[in-house]
């Protein structure tokens, strides 16, 4: 009876590994397949080898991306805008979520309530407004014009997450700042800000992504070449790289390639904090 | 004490730059929009007020009803294709299989690419000429289609980025739903006698419902919210067979300069994330469990 059950068991293993590992091919193929066209040129790919490894590796795809393409530039400034939109968000997320958490002034309530309504807002609602606004202030196709919005929606997730870290120190810590005639934006800076940096590399995570991925804004209120982010480089690409497999492809992978190493220096930290944003959002 | 952490300027000083920041890019837009919404306008000439005229004739509108009907197929869609999966491969996981952090890591990579990359990359794999998925359906003796040009299969296969791109997202939400069970509770069953697939039916599942539904709110807005991949695979065509409220709403407003129109739709897109967001509240209502 019992080695009946042993032998049972066995195959159900092997098939849910089999089950397991298919998965994990149809979630990274299409990534496989992304490096393997960028290394190609077009004769390969319209005479018949589209899906396997490049006969021979052409690295002239990515120089021709990166320089005729422009790829590199929206490079830079995708790096450009996401680091200003993460340094400002922190600091403003911090300083918000620390009063919230901490301070005891009869309008919390309702700041509280601001932001908690700001989870459920989506960019589509604000498109129009937005875009009219930077365009009566003649503030469309600069940098500020995707940062400022991106900083604002960036806050609410972070300022959420954050509260909770707030209130998990104790109250002590600002009791003895305080008798130390330490005061009260002192005592935040000094003492509370480097109790929460790892809370701080969460949600610099999360807004790294929204942001270096966002499209809606960044094709709408960006045009010119001078201030394309990669998604909008990338999307003006299309018309003129169509038939050049290779360049696009190149292109692609240079748009992916930080994101990805990001995520497997920190996995952990990415994994948990997109798991929060979820949670809370 | 009191004094510190009462004190009224500090609080507002704390406050106000984030504060402003927000209302002026979120709240006073959200405003504006209802605003538009009431306005025959083309962004140029003079607005006219004509009341919830333009809400009237979306209801007549055969675009719109189709965008808005493609959007509930997707959310059931993602419910389907995205949550059991998920689910499945959550509960797996969370047994301490052998190689759970490689498939862990490697399911969710997906998650983390712009939706401009894998929209490029799926009109690559359903080019009707040289795309992958044609090349392997010609070596299997079957006949190649025209993936996104034609009305027939354009849905499904511009679904289909989607649904894939987000099922480790659910998987990672639900795999921490379910490492957060204290494992008392599984020693328990099993002195018990239950078999895994018990365990996972009657105890695993119980105890994650609020997990679930923070993984089914998520799939649902997003389905109703979606933008991004649409536009990059074929912009709602061809003749509406892939819109969703959201791209009808960004080529009435940018390409037909309808800003009243396109300002309702907006405000329509809000309002039907809300209504779902309170009817999955409502009808999946989960006491916080607590161990």
């Amino acid at each position: 009876m019992k080695k009946n059950k042993l032998t049972n068991i066995k195959p159900a293993r092997v098939l849910l590994h089999i089950v397991l590992a298919a998965f994990a091919v149809v979630q990274i193929y299409p990534l496989i397949f992304l490096v393997f066209f960028s290394l190609k040129d077009n004769n390969e790919i319209y005479s018949g080898n589209v899906m396997g490894i490049p006969d021979q590796f052409q690295w002239g795809n990515y120089e021709n991306a990166l320089f005729n393409a422009n790829v590199g530039h929206y490079l830079l400034n995708s790096i450009f805008v996401t680091a200003v939109v993460i340094i400002i968000s922190d600091i403003l997320a911090c300083m918000v979520s620390y009063a919230i958490a901490r301070m005891r002034v009869k309008a919390n309530r309702f700041v509280k309530l601001f932001f908690s309504i700001g989870l459920m807002i989506p960019l589509h609602a604000v498109l129009l407004p937005v875009f009219i606004m930077l365009r009566n202030l003649k503030m469309l196709d600069t940098y500020q014009a995707i940062i400022v919005p991106y900083i604002a929606f960036a806050l609410p997730m972070a300022i959420f997450f954050m509260i909770g870290f707030f209130q998990a120190l104790p109250l002590e810590l600002e009791e003895s700042a305080f008798l130390d005639g330490c005061g009260i934006f002192r005592t935040f800076a000094v003492i509370i800000v480097p109790l929460v940096k790892p809370a701080l590399a969460t949600i610099s995570i999360f807004t790294f992504l929204s942001t270096w991925n966002e499209m809606m804004f960044a094709i709408t209120f960006i045009n010119s070449e001078k201030y394309r982010t990669l998604t909008v480089g990338i999307m003006q690409m299309v018309g003129q790289y169509t038939t050049d497999w290779g360049t696009m492809g190149a292109g692609l992978v240079v748009a992916t390639l930080p994101t990805v190493i990001i995520y497997l220096l920190f996995s952990k930290q990415v994994q948990s904090g997109m798991v929060a944003g979820a949670v809370k959002g | 004490m009191q004094k510190m952490l009462g004190n009224k300027k500090a609080y507002w000083i704390f406050v106000i730059p984030a504060l402003v920041i927000y209302l002026v890019m979120a709240f006073i837009p959200i405003a504006m929009s209802g605003y538009y919404s009431t306005m025959q306008w083309d962004g140029i000439g003079e607005k006219i007020f004509i009341g919830i005229d333009n809400y009237l004739e979306l209801v007549k509108d055969e675009a719109f009803l189709l965008s808005a009907r493609n959007s509930l197929i997707l959310a059931v869609a993602s419910i389907v294709g995205q949550l059991i999966p998920a689910l499945f491969f959550a509960l797996v996981l969370a047994r301490n299989i052998k190689g759970e952090r490689a498939y862990r890591t490697i399911y969710f990579i997906p998650v983390l690419l712009s939706t401009v990359v894998i929209g490029q990359l799926f009109l690559k794999i359903y080019n009707p000429d040289y795309g992958a998925l044609n090349a392997v359906l010609t070596k299997l003796g079957l006949e190649g289609k025209d993936w996104l040009g034609d009305k027939r299969y354009v849905l499904a296969s511009s679904f289909f980025p989607i649904v894939w791109q987000y099922i480790g997202y659910h998987m990672l939400i639900l795999y921490t739903g379910i490492k957060s069970v204290p494992s008392d509770i599984y020693e328990a069953a099993q002195i018990d006698g239950a078999n895994e697939r018990q365990i996972a039916w009657h105890v695993t599942i119980p105890l994650i419902k609020s997990t679930m539904k923070v993984s089914l709110t998520f799939a649902v807005i997003g389905s109703l919210k979606l933008f991004d991949l649409i536009w990059v695979l074929t912009k709602g065509g061809p003749l509406h067979a892939s819109e969703v409220p959201s791209t009808l709403m960004y080529t009435s407003i940018f390409t037909r300069m309808e800003y009243g129109r396109g300002s309702a739709m907006a405000i329509f897109i809000v309002l039907e994330c809300l209504l779902f967001y309170f009817l999955i509240e409502k009808f999946f209502k989960v006491e916080n469990t607590t161990y």
